[in-house]
């Protein structure tokens, strides 16, 4: 026997509608937990949270009990995955074998996707970086992303950890971008096969004389080195499943918009009432004032007024 | 500025990739490096830039909104593409029948009570309340109540509706198109013969019976091999039990006894402690002394004390009294 049960309130209602599979996906939302960190490990992920603030979550308890690698040490990183709703994980560790560990994974359907595994190196935080404060982004503007170096074409690892750092940073996908909003750029270098250098700039855009504005980049921070360490990619069955998109866009419904039966259009316009009696005037001159105008025409009928006389109620 | 076809522009996620870029010495100066990073950073996002800014554009109070390409880098999808709805069984009927929809009116002409009245919910057209006569049929069986049957009749097509929503709801469940509200709960099926279904065990209950289940050994559960993630049983010792409060007879008075024999054993070991003798006489000297004083002071003070009380008390009544009098009626004095 079954039993439909349906939420109680709106609210939960439309959250699950959130939740919900789409035709068409806007972006991923990230998980940031860590297991044993180290002081390091706790700045960049900190940082890496900032730096998602509009569309991460961050669960700063000791989750020892997660091994993305290992066979039933993922059980509790999908359970997880499911009650955020998070697509993207980072998971952040520390042990004498790998010091300051990221585990940064992707799920599909709440299973894991893929995952790879990097060291953090050289770690500057944002601090520790001085520039004109104007310039910094402003926080859930869409980044820049630029990848630089061979290795990432030619190298399986690097090539593995590009795709993942795009999907990771590349923030929600837009159909119309404001021009103004522009403000922030990621450079990833592949510095030799297994390592890339990752930065957070500041973009100045700066007059040219021509339409395109002349770009100059500003170091922000965070930025650090990340050494590929362990990787394991998507089965084929799963890639397959998850890479599927759609033709057709959803469609969106046209309220009052009807056709008659030669193609053509017709719409129906609704008019709210027009309440003519409580509009405000612009300007209230003088001339149009109630007392005035009742005391001129006193003064004009019999003897001038004497005292002005307020006829509020 | 001058290789521009080298670089991989992709502008729907505002990515740029250089390919060919190599750097050739793998262990300069890390200043150097990242110099070297942010010029050739430069570079590729000036390379994002001639294309984005060249897109044609709308002015807005912001700022100018261009229109992004959709994405060319292929990403992974997070969930599985929604899957199209199965038609549900009057969907079918209807469509082997050639049955259409039409668009019904919100409100129809209730007879009944001549207005306007919904179709369907509260308040509705023919609603079972604004009935107050049902005419007799020949076909009407003696000694029924017509009321009852059409208020039975109506909770049987509810009912009928409800099941068949659920049947096409599974039917849903199992094309993987539920509506993401509906959630179908599995409820325990009930025991053939048995007219409520069984209720579920909590955790807590189930784990009670384990651990009765373990200890329930010669041993008392000590040599017992552990499965894995078996925990020891919450419930060790006995429950503690409780007697009645309430009096009665049988159990009802064995509350009574045990706190008798409490607090007589309480009161036969500490006897000698019960009387001070020190503090008592200490008390009695304390409120003789109280005594005298009182006695004392009252020789001076009644006098003095009762004259000025007296007076006002006598100038009170007297204007209270004419104001009694003087009201007319009692509804009167009310009223004020």
């Amino acid at each position: 026997m079954d039993k439909i049960k349906t939420p109680k309130t709106g609210r939960a209602r439309r959250e699950l509608q959130k939740r919900s599979p789409k035709l068409v996906e806007t972006g991923k939302k990230t998980l940031i937990l860590q297991g044993k960190t180290s002081g390091l490990l706790n700045n960049v992920l900190t940082e890496l949270f900032h730096l998602k603030r509009e569309s991460a979550i961050r669960y700063t308890r000791k989750n020892e009990n997660i091994r993305p690698f290992e066979a039933g040490g993922e059980t509790s990183l999908e359970f997880f995955s499911k009650k955020t709703d998070c697509s993207i994980f980072v998971y952040g560790s520390t042990s004498k074998k790998r010091p300051d560990n990221l585990v940064i994974g992707r799920t599909f359907d709440y299973q894991i996707y893929d995952l790879i595994e990097v060291g953090v190196e050289n770690f500057k935080c944002a601090d520790s970086f001085a520039y004109d404060k104007k310039l910094a982004p402003q926080a859930g503007t869409k980044p820049f992303i630029v990848f630089i170096g061979e290795g990432f074409k030619s190298e399986d690892q690097l090539k593995h950890l590009k795709e993942v750092l795009l999907d990771m940073l590349r923030g929600e996908v837009v159909e119309n971008l404001n021009l103004a909003g522009l403000g922030r750029v990621y450079v990833c270098t592949a510095i030799s096969s297994n390592r890339v250098f990752l930065t957070h700039c500041a973009i100045r855009l700066k007059k040219s004389g021509i339409i395109v504005p002349r770009t100059e980049l500003i170091e922000i921070g965070p930025s650090m080195d990340l050494v590929v360490r362990r990787y394991r990619l998507p089965n084929d069955s799963l890639r397959k499943e998850a890479m599927k998109t759609s033709k057709d866009k959803p469609k969106k419904k046209i309220k009052n918009v009807t056709e008659d039966a030669v193609g053509g259009k017709i719409g129906n316009i609704y008019i709210p009432d027009q309440k003519i009696g409580e509009m405000a005037l612009p300007n209230k001159a003088k001339g149009l004032k109630r007392e005035r105008r009742e005391a001129k025409m006193k003064s004009s009928n019999n003897e001038p007024a004497t005292k002005k006389h307020k006829e509020d109620s | 500025m001058d290789t521009h076809n080298d670089y991989e522009v992709d502008l729907g996620n505002l990515v740029a990739f250089d390919p060919f870029h190599h750097f050739p010495s793998a262990n300069s100066a890390r200043e150097e490096l990242v110099s070297e990073c942010i010029r050739k950073g430069t570079e590729l996002v000036q390379e994002i830039a001639n294309s984005l800014f060249n897109l044609p554009s709308t002015e807005d109070v912001d700022g100018p909104i261009v229109k992004l390409p959709p994405p060319s880098t292929k990403l992974p999808r997070e969930k599985p593409l929604p899957k199209p709805k199965p038609p549900t069984k009057w969907e079918l009927f209807a469509k082997a029948k050639g049955i259409q929809k039409r668009k019904k009116d919100k409100v129809v002409w209730d007879e009944q009570t001549e207005s306007w009245k919904r179709r369907y919910g509260y308040d509705r057209v023919n609603d079972d309340n604004d009935v107050p006569i049902i005419e007799a049929k020949m076909t009407d069986e003696p000694g029924e109540d017509p009321f009852a049957k059409r208020r039975s009749e109506k909770k049987k097509k509810v009912e009928k509706q409800e099941k068949s929503r659920l049947q096409n709801l599974k039917n849903a469940a199992k094309a993987g198109a539920l509506p993401s509200h509906v959630h179908l709960a599995a409820t325990a099926l009930p025991i053939t013969g048995t007219q409520a279904a069984s209720k579920k065990l909590t955790k807590d209950e189930l784990g009670n019976v384990a651990g009765l289940a373990a200890t329930a050994t010669a041993s008392g559960g000590k040599f017992d091999k552990k499965l894995a993630g078996e925990k020891p049983a919450k419930h060790e010792g006995k429950f503690r039990k409780f007697l009645p409060v309430v009096e009665g007879s049988g159990i009802g008075s064995q509350e009574r006894e045990q706190t008798d024999r409490v607090l007589s054993k309480l009161i036969s070991a500490n006897s000698h402690d019960i009387l001070n003798v020190d503090k008592a006489v200490n008390m009695y000297n304390v409120k003789k002394e109280k005594k005298r004083r009182y006695q004392q002071g009252k020789a001076f003070v009644p006098s003095n004390k009762l004259k000025p009380n007296s007076k006002p008390m006598k100038a009170n009544r007297k204007p209270i009294k004419k104001s009694v009098k003087g009201g007319s009626s009692s509804k009167k004095g009310k009223g004020r």
